[in-house]
């Protein structure tokens, strides 16, 4: 074994179709369904830079899973060991536990979405709060439906998606919260709420639930002013986390602006030969992105394999400035061009990018939608990455 | 829509956004855009929005009760038909990526998940 | 002869576990969908050494808790309970050492072993404060799996298990008790005990035995397992009155856990949790500990405890023939509990004039694992839900709940707090109990997963 992908979603399937292009053995381990979040993710959207079609995500799956033809465990990556020519990785299967040893893993883990209690909401645990996620999976795969009134917190896509949903099959969305000035989606998903009639309250937060057994009803506050708005359900979309805990436990070091390992320019953490891709790196709003981050970690591992380790060079440090939230990587090799995923901290209507090989001028930007770059620097500095409004 | 109306809308052809105002007042006026495609875009989200709709259908016997499926674009007000059409569709397996399974007012509606019949999974 | 007693939590069965030693027919009734729903599932889960009770002032107290403790040692090994013995350490600084001797002189009295007062660092190096009064008897449990465990092994030898069931009255005749009544229709018994925690004044009140039982509430936050260092010992600040104060331990879990402070409310269902409270919480933790930002918590929530006029537990005979009090169990009820079943069935075999049975089984199956994982941060597999469900349909839960699998195997109570897994546990309680799957409730009837088929409001 050459590779071991752990994750067998949309970049660990690239990164291993990616792999066995460049000749490597691989197997992917996965613990739920290939395809990762993409078969729960039933609309339009997806791989429409890598294809140039508009595909729902079970589409997307579907393709990625038909292309890669190699071994796939089916279990829950639990351990992950490192040593410079080993690495070992534990997964708990449904026959036991198998242990997987292999010079290069890609870790393409996925994300978890925030919950209730980690935003702080108080009140009565009863039913009816869901992560959006949650709620997408009981509807578009499970077939049931979650609520008949709900408010949704947080205007993120996955909010906005499940809000479409939830009204196409007759449920009323009563409002989506945001708790910034701004809202978080992409334009194509802030449609929704203007072809559903959704109100949108920016600069609103919910801080408590009460019901029986059930949310009967959500308080909601701006400033001094409060409301309680009568619901069955609250849907909470309050951004992902990067599910990094193996790569930490196993001495990774973890990015505070990503939340995720730090990166070099093949997307190789902190531990050599292990390298990370899409939504464990970094929280993609685009499936395209997670992609391209699979096969840039796979080209990566032929080069670890090839050359008994990627090359010593003197990394450059790339230095996130004026709003700009992160940069991934966050090491880049000097005089090589490489792609870098900016998030920007505001929105921002003139926006200009200034990197260290020149400007590129931006127009709108959000932080809700990602950019991609190529950055070039020269040996012996940092690279400083900022935009100006 | 009213003759003198006016219609606002982030283009959400690519991720430049712009904000393109569309002004029906007998001829059309477009002011905002900065590409052809943003233009036609804008006009035709003006004067008659389709959307692609997606949603599930029941599945009979399937891994899973339900099975997710897409339909051609359909004029926006026509959504919720639609949609309750296709309430009333149970399909059995095998279910293959791009087969047809139903058509509502001449709009097919296409599967988008592979389904083999058999035991479900958890 | 038949003993009926009111209330699954701690207490409960704790009281029907030593009864079902005797021959006679016990049967335990809760209005709640699964044992140890009420009072024990929400405490902090320690058994305290039992420094803190003034055998003046509360002399069944502090009794029943030495005694207790005690017991748990053996109880934990016997029923497989997850527990862990680590100690306690009240903190505090040089002005805070005459308070501290005198928790010792008080240890002495009750007969806690191995107390002293030592420098706090020395014990546990991140600890804020100079010196403290170290109890290396004090130890944790998992409160609702503690009771399930009780339930498990009274229920293998003989006790029957009423859930869903709520005893409306008692029956009385010439100052005797007769017979109970529930939803479910009316039984005649021999003796009733009263173990209704939070309601047991109600209970009492069927009898018309005056009680009074007040709600305190007390709200706790827990951290995901990463997020900052944990200590080895349960820390505890120098206590007042009311309460012990908020504590600072790493729970059976592994997680990083403080709680409870300690608010006077009226409703005895509510168990919200508030912002100040919370805040609270977090405040007083803070000067024991350094605690991670309030975004690593996994979980708040609020449990309820009953809290007796007097302060002092009520137990035992009453001017009701045949009914017995196991009531005002405030801390430390958890710890006493043992004990007070103990000396409750002895209690009650002794008026019965009860034998005791030839062959009683002291254990339970213990848990089975295998299969796939199902939730991802607590590494529980899809073998160890299934035996979960199994134990619940031993034990008699009508209702299938997710909180029932959750207590039974720690399933959905990790750092996404069920977001991936809770959907798939909610399958396997549908394929067991033959229930639609949005049918499956969270934590008993009205708290279903959802509300119906994903078509049931466009049809």
């Amino acid at each position: 074994m050459d590779v071991v992908v752990i994750g067998g979603g949309p970049a660990g399937l690239s990164a291993a179709i990616r792999a066995q292009e460049l000749g490597l053995k691989v197997v992917v381990v996965e613990e739920g369904r290939l395809g990762g979040i993409l078969p729960q993710c039933i609309h339009t959207g997806f791989g429409l830079l890598t294809y140039g079609e508009d595909l729902t995500g079970p589409e997307l799956a579907h393709r990625l899973i038909n292309s890669y033809q190699g071994e796939v465990l089916r279990g829950h990556a639990a351990g992950l060991e490192y040593s410079y020519h080993r690495k070992r990785v534990r997964v708990i299967t449904e026959g036991g536990t198998v242990t997987l040893e292999a010079p290069t893993v890609i870790y393409a883990a996925g994300a978890r979405e925030r919950h209730a209690h980690e935003i702080g909401i108080v009140g009565d645990r009863v039913a009816g709060i869901y992560t959006a996620g949650e709620a997408q999976a009981l509807m578009d795969l499970y077939g049931v439906l979650p609520g008949r009134e709900v408010v949704i917190v947080g205007s993120g896509d996955v909010g906005l998606i499940m809000a479409r949903r939830l009204s196409l099959e007759g449920a009323k969305v009563k409002a989506v919260v945001e708790m910034l000035p701004y809202p978080g989606g992409l334009a194509r998903n802030l449609m929704i709420l203007r072809d559903f009639n959704i109100p949108l309250l920016l600069n609103h937060r919910v801080v408590e639930v009460r019901g029986r057994g059930r949310v009967e009803r959500v308080k909601v506050v701006s400033g001094s002013k409060e409301e309680w708005i009568k619901c069955d359900t609250l849907l909470v979309s309050a951004g992902l986390v990067p599910r990094v805990k193996l790569l930490r436990r196993a001495g990774a070091i973890i990015d505070e602006r990503t939340s995720g390992p730090l990166v070099n320019d093949r997307l190789e953490t902190s531990l050599p030969g292990i390298f990370a891709a899409g939504n464990s790196l970094v929280i993609n709003d685009l499936v395209d992105y997670a992609m391209e981050q699979g096969r840039i970690a796979a080209e990566g591992a032929e080069e670890f394999i090839r050359e008994g380790g990627i090359p010593s060079q003197d990394w450059v440090k790339v230095i996130p400035g004026d709003n700009v939230r992160s940069v991934v990587p966050q090491l880049i090799s000097p005089g090589r061009e490489v792609i870098a995923y900016v998030r920007p901290s505001k929105p921002l209507n003139d926006a200009t990018l200034t990197l260290p090989n020149g400007r590129v001028r931006l127009g709108v930007i959000k932080p809700s939608e990602m950019l991609r770059v190529r950055v070039k620097a020269e040996e012996g500095g940092v690279a400083h990455v900022e935009i100006q409004g | 829509m009213s003759p003198t109306s006016k219609f606002r809308v982030n283009c959400i052809v690519c991720p430049m956004s712009c904000y393109v105002e569309v002004e029906l007042d007998g001829e059309i006026r477009v002011t905002g855009y900065r590409c052809p495609r943003g233009k036609e875009w804008a006009v035709q989200e003006a004067l008659s929005p389709k959307r692609v709709v997606v949603t599930v259908l029941k599945v009979k016997g399937g891994d899973l009760p339900v099975v997710s499926v897409k339909t051609d674009p359909v004029p926006r007000d026509k959504v919720r038909e639609v949609i309750r059409e296709l309430s009333k569709v149970e399909l059995v397996p095998p279910l293959r990526v791009g087969q047809v399974v139903a058509e509502v007012d001449g709009v097919k509606v296409y599967v988008t998940r592979e389904v083999r019949g058999g035991q479900q999974t958890f | 002869m038949r003993v009926a007693v009111v209330g699954a939590g701690i207490t409960g069965v704790c009281v029907a576990r030593e009864l079902s030693r005797y021959r006679v027919e016990v049967h335990v009734f809760d209005a709640k969908p699964d044992v140890g729903w009420g009072v024990s599932k929400a405490n902090t889960g320690l058994i305290h050494a039992c420094y803190d009770d003034d055998p003046e002032r509360f002399p069944v107290r502090a009794k029943a808790c030495v005694e207790g403790n005690r017991m748990w040692r053996s109880l934990v090994e016997e029923l497989s309970i997850p527990h862990s013995w680590d100690g306690s350490m009240v903190v505090g600084d040089e002005e805070d050492l005459p308070r501290l001797r005198e928790l010792l002189r008080r240890g002495i009295r009750n007969g806690v072993p191995e107390l002293r007062i030592v420098e706090a660092r020395k014990l546990e190096p991140l600890i804020k404060g100079e010196y403290a009064l170290y109890a290396p008897t004090a130890g944790q449990i998992s409160p609702p799996q503690a009771v399930i465990a009780i339930a498990e092994s009274a229920a293998i030898n003989g006790v029957r298990f009423h859930l869903e069931t709520e005893v409306k009255g008692i029956r009385v005749k010439s100052g005797e008790v007769e017979a109970i009544i529930t939803n479910e229709g009316e039984v005649r018994v021999d003796a009733v005990v009263n173990a209704a925690g939070l309601k047991a004044d109600e209970v009492a009140g069927m009898v018309g035995l005056p009680m009074e039982i007040r709600p305190r509430k007390g709200e706790y936050l827990i951290f995901d397992e990463d997020a900052g260092p944990k200590p080895s010992h349960i820390i505890f600040p120098v206590p007042s009155e009311r309460s012990k104060g908020v504590v600072v331990t790493t729970e059976v879990s592994g997680h990083l856990m403080v709680g409870p402070n300690a608010n006077d409310v009226q409703d005895k269902e509510d168990v919200s949790t508030t912002v100040e409270g919370l805040r609270e919480v977090y405040g007083k933790a803070s000067k024991l500990w350094p605690l991670p930002p309030m975004n690593k918590v996994i979980r708040s929530f609020a449990g309820l405890r009953p809290e007796p006029r007097g302060g002092d537990f009520i137990l035992g005979r009453t001017e009701v023939g045949g009914f017995y009090n196991a009531a005002g169990m405030r801390s430390p009820g958890l710890t006493a509990a043992p004990a007070v079943g103990k000396e409750l069935a002895s209690m009650i075999a002794e008026d019965l004039e009860l034998d005791r049975k030839l062959r009683w089984k002291a254990g339970r199956p213990l848990p089975v694992d295998g299969g796939g994982v199902v939730c991802r941060c607590n590494l529980v597999t899809s073998g160890r839900v299934r035996w979960a469900i199994e134990r619940m349909r031993f034990l008699g839960v009508k209702t299938p709940s997710v909180d029932s699998v959750k207590f039974r195997t720690s399933a959905t109570a990790g750092t996404c707090q069920g977001s991936f897994c809770r959907v798939h546990i909610a399958r396997m309680l549908a394929e067991e109990y033959g229930v639609p799957l949005w049918q499956v409730t969270l934590k008993g009837k009205g708290s279903e997963l959802g509300v119906g088929d994903v078509k049931a409001l466009v049809i």
